[in-house]
């Protein structure tokens, strides 16, 4: 893997070529589903020409094909928007751009960020970074492994129950899912409004702190945004830290089990004090997101119509427009959630689903607040396994959900979780923990990470 | 049709929902003009409006003031917190497969109107609330495809509910004619009917008198007069009650009215009813608004025609009159103006101009009055006073006003309509005008006690003065000189 003070400095054109050519070099990956050259070549003459300057000038990075770019197609892994070209960039970009960073190009994803292996992508999965016959996770498996084969030092994600934390688990690199309105959403294709947020994938706790202290902040183009509060931090004092008890269980594979009490161990030993504690409402998280997000995702979905721009079936009525054009735009996945979504949302069901989990999510949110009121941290695996195999479930749903369990809930409460590499399994396949903390701590949670990076 | 001895047995049951157009530069949610007229078909549109991907709706503020206005003007309260919820279909003119709008806690809560019937009473329309949505585009159909434009997605709007307080055709027109006024004094939109500014849904049902359920309804869509307002309640009463005398049901369903036919037609039944799915819009906080907050909005709300109504009185006009004038704020000010700083004559004087010249009943009028500067109109009240232009020609002069700002003595003295009230000057007409021999028979009239013979003799003086001459002058003067004479 690479890092950002590697890229700093030295020619921004035999950066970008160096991070294309691995590009070409890692296909096989399937890691990246477009190319920018001609962007990103002339962005990087203009760095060394000292048009452009800034804490990331002529460094290369590659976005998740769901945040809009100049240059060349945003997808989000779908048919629908196959040859979608947008008129725009998100916040995000254009903030790493004014820093001189530079896009080469866009990260596989499962389609509309619908997933947890990358196996949903329109235009095929993202191999493991380490096992070729293994997942890369998901949704977004093209910016980890983009991050671990080394072709960019940092990748963006988007991370609306999991997908920044657990293909940052499965590959070994680090992911934040940053407290919901630290980066603006705008010019990201929408997944779930209420739990949507974008973060980066890095090699290490400080560049990912950097990375997220340029792309953070309030956005006039969204209203959720929180006031700037991300500022890159040490941390010198003790934490109290509590594992939460109901992530440790049998279910949980062994080996992730050992490895996130070695990590445990390893902060105890830096001194922070840590505790076994209850999240009782845990259990029901998964059933309270896989109500509440594809509710949202069928809402967010609506405006894939063929009318106005991506896919248009040949129809000859407006029905057949909008049944064909979905039909064919949409994976088996998004039809799933759109048509749970459109059942929870739909008159006599309302109350009794998505209204009662949003009963349910708001006791989860009151449970987190009471258990962060003692604690400055709370740790889980960040997956009940490592890395499974391509199509291991992809013919069962409910096991692909169940992959998110740890994930989900601090997704749905709002709240700061990192993922960070802990250890590895037998096999030698990555396993990372997930570190959750108060909203706006997540400055705190990559320096609590720093301390016992060396060592793991 | 259904005789009116049949109609008398029934009562009508009304209830209104106005979609109003917010007065804002902006868009509800992105920073597009919120003009469409006389733009190319989606020149007006910004990749919000147009639904792009990624794109996220920015709450226009301005939007919010004007609705806290709107309340005001309703006599409604105003919710603290109101949140945004989407309404869910697929149509071509809807960008984003939902429609923003207000479904679990709009912003105006309650109030009413009260609108002036034409015999002097009154009727009082319970508001149930008032919601800010979205507008949607518009569509165009050809004969093998149809065009979209979203020029007008995405202006903003208050949907207007009423309860069902309404119970004739005439009251509700009153009420859509009132709504209008006071959504146009209290500036939160432009009124503009023609381009749609307000549209209305009449829902109406029938019942026999003194039934205590009401019938069932059927919502007439998309009205854009007050005219066609009152003709399609009235048709469909008389069509509801018809159907009942044959001892059919009426079906609950949308119709749509025909200005050219008079009528109203069926478009789809509650059958059809789409499922919109609402559910709260996670991509717009809560609007908070504190006490404070709403007093501010509220503070320079204009003057409402309920005030001009009550300042008018002293004026004595004919309720006509009044109304006509308030058919546009802007009239509204200027005779209050008026009224303030020449007095209630002088106020009476430009009241009755204004109404013989503008039309209250053609809501659709371009303006014709552009010059709404008081002074002109202060200055001719005065000249009428003195006798200085006859009310003929005050009438000519104030023409000329309503698009010039210039002084009226200038117009009298250009267009040779100053009267002459100097004696000597009428006087010397006089003379010529009994000199002449068609005066003698009416010399001789008036020598023999037929007063009113004097009338020819004042009519030549006017004729040779070319109507200059003061006629109450000329009449005096007349007899004096006769007296003299003889």
């Amino acid at each position: 893997m690479s890092k950002i003070s590697n890229f700093v400095g030295v020619s921004a054109r035999k950066n970008v070529e160096a991070a294309i050519a691995k590009a070409h070099a890692n296909e096989s990956f399937h890691a990246l589903l477009s190319l920018t050259e001609t962007r990103a070549l002339e962005r990087a003459d203009a760095v060394d020409r000292g048009e452009i300057s800034g804490k990331l000038a002529g460094v290369p990075f590659v976005a998740k094909d769901n945040f809009l770019t100049l240059g060349g197609t945003t997808t989000a892994a779908s048919k629908f928007l196959e040859n979608f070209a947008a008129p725009l960039q998100a916040t995000a970009i254009e903030k790493l751009e004014a820093e001189g960073a530079i896009c080469i190009g866009k990260a596989n994803l499962d389609a509309f960020a619908h997933g947890g292996s990358t196996e949903n992508s329109a235009f095929g999965p993202t191999k493991h970074a380490f096992d070729q016959e293994r997942v890369a996770g998901g949704s977004s498996g093209g910016s980890a492994v983009a991050v671990a084969l080394g072709i960019v030092p940092f990748a963006l994600g988007t991370d609306t129950g999991g997908s920044i934390r657990q293909p940052a688990s499965f590959n070994g690199v680090v992911g934040v899912k940053p407290t919901y309105g630290t980066v603006s959403r705008y010019g990201v294709v929408a997944m779930a409004s209420s739990t949507d947020t974008i973060g980066v994938l890095a090699s290490c706790t400080d560049d990912a702190a950097l990375v997220m202290s340029i792309i953070s902040g309030k956005d006039t183009k969204d209203m959720t945004t929180l006031p700037d509060f991300f500022v890159p931090t040490k941390l010198d004092e003790k934490k109290s830290i509590g594992v939460i008890k109901e992530a440790m269980t049998d279910d949980v594979d062994p080996e992730v089990r050992r490895v996130t009490n070695e990590y445990v161990e390893k902060l105890r030993t830096d001194g922070h004090e840590v505790e076994e504690v209850s999240l009782s409402l845990l259990k029901y998280a998964l059933a309270i997101y896989y109500i509440v997000v594809p509710a949202e995702i069928s809402s967010n979905l609506g405006r894939y119509d063929g009318i106005r721009y991506g896919k248009r079936a040949e129809a000859n009525r407006l029905r057949e427009v909008y049944g064909s054009s979905r039909d064919q735009g949409f994976m088996t996945e998004n039809k799933r959630r759109i048509m749970i979504g459109s059942y929870v949302l739909s008159s006599g069901f309302f109350d009794a689903y998505y209204l009662q989990a949003q009963k349910v999510r708001t006791l989860l949110i009151n449970e987190f607040n009471a258990l962060l009121t003692t604690f400055d941290v709370l740790i889980t695996p960040v997956a009940p396994t490592p890395a499974f195999i391509l199509g291991e479930n992809t013919n069962d749903p409910i096991k692909m959900y169940l992959s998110d369990v740890m994930t989900v809930p601090a997704s749905l409460a709002g709240l700061p979780a990192i993922s960070v590499p802990a250890g590895k399994n037998e096999q030698g396949l990555p396993i990372g923990v997930q570190l959750i903390g108060k909203r706006r701590d997540d400055a705190l949670l990559l320096a609590l990470a720093k301390r016992i990076e060396e060592e793991v | 049709m259904v005789s009116l001895e049949i109609l008398d047995k029934y009562d009508m049951t009304i209830g209104i929902e106005c979609h109003v157009q917010l007065a804002t530069m902006s868009k509800l949610f992105s920073g597009a003009d919120n003009n469409a007229n006389d733009k190319n078909p989606n020149a007006a549109t910004s990749p919000i409006d147009f639904g792009l991907p990624g794109m996220l709706p920015v709450l226009n503020h301005q939007a919010i003031v004007l609705a806290v206005r709107a309340g005001k003007a309703l006599n409604a309260d105003i919710a603290h917190v109101s949140r945004f919820d989407r309404k869910h279909y697929f149509y071509p003119d809807l960008p984003k497969g939902y429609q923003i709008s207000q479904m679990y806690q709009p912003i105006i809560i309650g109030g009413y109107v009260e609108a002036p019937l034409l015999d002097g009473t009154t009727v009082k329309v319970r508001i149930h609330h008032a919601h800010i949505e979205e507008d949607a585009g518009k569509l165009t159909h050809h004969s093998d495809f149809s065009l979209v434009d979203l020029n007008r997605a995405g202006t903003p709007l208050i949907e207007v509910v009423s309860e069902p307080d309404i119970h004739s055709a005439a009251a509700a027109k009153a009420y859509a004619t009132e709504l209008h006024r006071l959504m146009t004094f209290a500036g939160v939109t432009h009124g503009d009917l023609y381009h749609g500014n307000m549209r209305f849904d009449v829902n109406i049902s029938v019942a026999l008198k003194g039934a205590t359920e009401l019938g069932t309804r059927a919502e007439i869509k998309n009205l854009n007069s007050f005219r066609s307002v009152e003709k399609a309640a009235e048709y469909e009463f008389s069509r509801q009650v018809e159907l009942i005398e044959k001892g059919e049901k009426i079906v609950q369903e949308t119709r749509g009215w025909d200005d050219a036919t008079g009528k109203t037609s069926s478009q789809r039944s509650k059958e059809d009813a789409q499922d919109y799915r609402y559910m709260p819009d996670a991509d717009i906080p809560p609007v908070v608004l504190s006490v404070e907050d709403i007093a501010a909005m509220q503070a320079d709300v204009p003057l409402l025609p309920a005030y001009y109504r009550n300042v008018w009185k002293k004026l004595t006009l004919d309720r006509s009159v009044t109304e006509t004038l308030l058919s546009n704020q802007k009239y509204a000010t200027l005779i209050t103006e008026i009224q303030h700083t020449a007095g209630d004559d002088a106020a009476r004087h430009a009241a009755h101009w204004f109404a013989s010249s503008v039309s209250a009943i053609d809501e659709t009028a371009t303006m014709t009055v552009t010059n709404f500067v008081a002074d002109g109109y202060i200055e001719l009240a005065e000249m009428v006073e003195k006798n200085e232009v006859s009310s003929t020609a005050a009438k000519d002069i104030f023409v000329h006003l309503l698009t010039d700002n210039i002084s009226p003595r200038h117009i009298a003295e250009a267009k040779n309509l100053l009267q002459v009230s100097d004696e000597s000057a009428i006087i010397a007409i006089i003379d010529e005008v009994l000199a002449d021999p068609v005066s003698a028979q009416s010399v001789v009239d008036i020598k023999a006690g037929q007063d009113k013979a004097i009338g020819f003799l004042v009519g030549q003086v006017m004729k040779k003065s070319a109507g200059k001459a003061n006629p109450a002058l000329a009449g005096q003067l007349i007899r004096r000189r006769l007296e003299e004479l003889s």
